[in-house]
């Protein structure tokens, strides 16, 4: 019934509009007084006034609305004294809410019963007051705003002030969905940290991340030292990034600078196109075809290569990551005033003079964001990893071993049945938060390194 | 008149459209030379066929000949590089690098070689601004970004830029269009001054500066020169009737 009251906004909005727009015309067609704004702007805010209400209603509802249901019912269940000495009235709403229903014949309790009653009752009832309230608010904004369209209202400024708080709200969202990542981080991480100690966690060179189904089961207690999590995280990037950073600026400044218009043409929408490869490909790609010639090649050497190796993964992710280097220090370059090429060149400088002393100089803030980017896919890419490095928590430094990342463990950890308070679930948050604190410290010195460097022109 | 450059019948196109027609002119040394005439008549064109700034401009072909001394600035032996420390250029709007007001004036000099040590540089440093009347200004900041000056001034160290590599011409593309007429008054001085010392091309489309500061003007219409002689002569008693309905302002 609800969601029939979502396809009636655009109606209104609709009706609104029209309504707000024809009360303009008339009165300006009838009295020699000028209108404050256009006709449409009265349009638009009769329409906000019409449906913006019932849609904040309609979204209250939408986030709220099941957890009032199940709140009422457990209320009236506790007070109905149906519930048996070994239940609770939690289980009996989950179990009720997981599809235990009298139709499949199971036995159920007088308590189970209650519940489907109570749910069906509070869904009509709250259902029923909603759409009154919908109806309400839509029929009130309605006719408010409208007998409010006068002459003299400033509808377009109101408008624009509307606008202004829905841009506003939109920013909040992306603003308020990161607060909440990161709170929801911090509480599972301190619960972690409730079972095993800090110390452990950051200096701990041992990652073994199991623990026991039951009390009494042997062994596997866990170790939780994140030390080799993050060395492998660390010596991946790293890689990773001698391979990105120079070839990216250097295709960055062939593109911006020695290409012509005919080969850019072409190139530049290539270079996008690998960006767009799946990286489960790029894993494929370095598991089965990399991984092995590395090998080959590191026996013929006479080095112990492990077929699945840091050097693979790091390497095949350092060519995934080039694309997005060089396009966006191409970006970058590319903004440079073009009277600063020609007033280096004018003093004699060749062009690889010019693009070293005074192009890449002038184009550095936009050229270590691009680094940034680089380094922040590196370090989040978990794909190419699990596939071409293994899951070996291993304390090394040897590219040819195999190794394991921040984000493969958390992973690791999460896949498959989960029991939510145990440690192993949880180390995955603790991991989780300890990656974010890094990267933004990352982007905090990177950031005031450019403001540091960074040389204005104009 | 000693001659410093010359052309002879230089033609330049840019890809289909031909921008100059067989233009033959004679640049005085130690002379101001101003180039004038309306929009898109090709005189910033000329003035960059003379360092061969049009090298970097796609689709752009010159034929004739360009003289320096004597030399053939488009021989293909000749190092493009080496011409340009000889004919130096400032340009329309002020481009100071994003580097400090010193390493500005130091670009040339340390590109070239010019000098062996710290203390030599600091002194052409300083005698470049000074030159170009600008150390007085910036003395005292010679470490602040080039860009943190006025326009004045930032096409004031652009020409000291320019005179640090002690090249013998200097070409500019309407050095005062960006700046206020105070600005334009110091400008204009300073070009009178360089004069001593350096040949400079000028372009403008200030009748009255290329009446204050060149002692020889070349008008210039449609990709041709339709005249060029003396100054006081063109401004005065020019041979054409065209030059004569340009400067008295009644096209272009």
């Amino acid at each position: 019934m609800i969601e029939a009251l979502w396809g009636l906004l655009p109606l209104l909005a609709g009706l609104g509009f029209v309504l707000g727009r024809r009360r303009a015309e008339q009165l300006a067609a009838e009295g020699d007084v000028s209108l404050n704004s256009l006709p449409q702007h009265y349009g638009q805010f009769v329409l906000l006034w019409a449906a913006g209400p019932p849609l904040a209603l309609l979204l209250l509802w939408a986030l709220s609305g099941g957890t009032i249901v199940e709140g009422w019912a457990a209320a009236s269940l506790d007070a109905s004294g149906l519930l048996g000495v070994d239940q609770r009235a939690d289980h009996v709403l989950s179990e009720v809410r997981g599809g235990l229903s009298s139709l499949d014949g199971a036995a159920l309790s007088e308590a189970h019963a209650h519940v489907e009653r109570t749910l069906d009752r509070a869904r009509q009832v709250l259902g029923l007051s909603v759409a009154a309230g919908f109806a309400l608010l839509a029929a009130g904004g309605l006719s408010w705003a409208r007998s409010r369209v006068t002459p003299g209202l400033r509808a377009r400024n109101r408008v624009e002030s509307a606008l202004r708080a829905g841009l506003f709200l939109s920013s909040c969202v992306a603003i308020a969905t990161t607060i909440g990542i990161v709170g929801s981080l911090l509480f599972e991480a301190i619960r972690f940290f409730g079972l095993v100690s800090p110390a452990e966690f950051f200096f701990g060179t041992e990652w073994s991340p199991q623990t026991a189904l039951r009390a009494d089961q042997v062994g596997s207690s866990g170790a939780f030292g994140a030390v080799p999590v993050f060395a492998g995280t660390l010596l991946i990037t790293g890689i990773a990034m001698a391979i990105s950073i120079p070839v990216g600026l250097m295709a960055a400044i062939q593109l911006a600078f020695y290409a012509g218009d005919r080969a850019r043409a072409w190139v530049k929408p290539l270079l996008e196109v690998i960006a767009g490869i799946p990286t489960v490909v790029w894993g494929a790609f370095a598991a089965l075809v990399l991984g092995p010639r590395i090998r080959v090649i590191g026996e013929s050497l006479g080095l112990d290569v492990a077929s699945e190796s840091a050097l693979a993964a790091g390497l095949v992710m350092g060519v995934m990551i080039v694309p997005f280097v060089s396009s966006l220090s191409d970006d970058a370059l590319n903004a440079v005033p073009r009277s600063m090429l020609e007033g280096s060149l004018a003093m004699g400088a060749t062009l690889s003079e010019t693009i070293r002393k005074v192009m890449v100089p002038a184009a550095l803030p936009g050229i270590v964001g691009a680094f940034l980017l680089a380094v922040s896919r590196a370090i989040g890419e978990t794909m190419i990893v699990v596939m071409a490095a293994g899951q070996a928590a291993r304390l090394t430094a040897n590219p040819f071993e195999a190794v394991t990342t921040v984000t493969v463990q958390i992973m690791m950890l999460l896949v498959g049945d989960q029991e939510f308070d145990s440690a192993k679930t949880l180390a995955a948050f603790a991991l989780g938060l300890t990656l974010f604190f890094v990267t933004l410290a990352l982007n905090l010195a990177a950031l005031s390194f450019v403001r540091r460097f960074r040389e204005q022109y104009d | 008149m000693k001659t410093k450059m010359q052309t002879d019948g230089l033609d330049v196109f840019y890809g289909e459209k031909q921008a100059l027609f067989g233009v033959d002119l004679q640049i005085g040394a130690n002379e101001v030379t101003a180039l004038i005439g309306p929009s898109g008549c090709g005189k910033s064109t000329y003035l960059r066929c003379l360092n061969r700034m049009n090298d970097v401009v796609p689709g752009c072909r010159v034929s004739g000949r360009v003289t320096l001394d004597g030399e053939d600035v488009y021989d293909p032996r000749l190092d493009v590089v080496k011409l340009r420390a000889r004919v130096g250029m400032v340009f329309q709007k002020p481009n100071p690098f994003p580097k400090s007001i010193y390493e500005n004036v130091a670009y040339g000099p340390r590109i070239h070689g010019i000098t062996h040590d710290r203390d030599e540089l600091d002194a052409l440093v300083r005698d470049s601004l000074r030159r170009a009347g600008l150390l007085e200004e910036v003395e005292d900041r010679l470490n602040e970004p080039g860009t943190s000056l006025s326009g004045g001034q930032q096409q004031r160290l652009c020409i000291a830029r320019a005179i640090a590599v002690s090249p013998e011409v200097i070409l500019m593309d309407e050095p005062c269009s960006a700046l206020d007429p105070i600005a334009t008054a110091r400008v204009e001085e300073l070009i009178d001054e360089l004069r001593a010392q350096f040949t400079i091309v000028i372009v403008t489309h200030s009748m009255q500066q290329a009446a204050r500061v060149s002692q020889r003007t070349a008008f210039f219409h449609l990709g041709r020169i339709v005249e060029e002689g003396e100054t006081t002569k063109i401004f005065t008693n020019p041979d054409q009737e065209r030059t004569q309905d340009y400067i008295t302002g009644r096209f272009g």
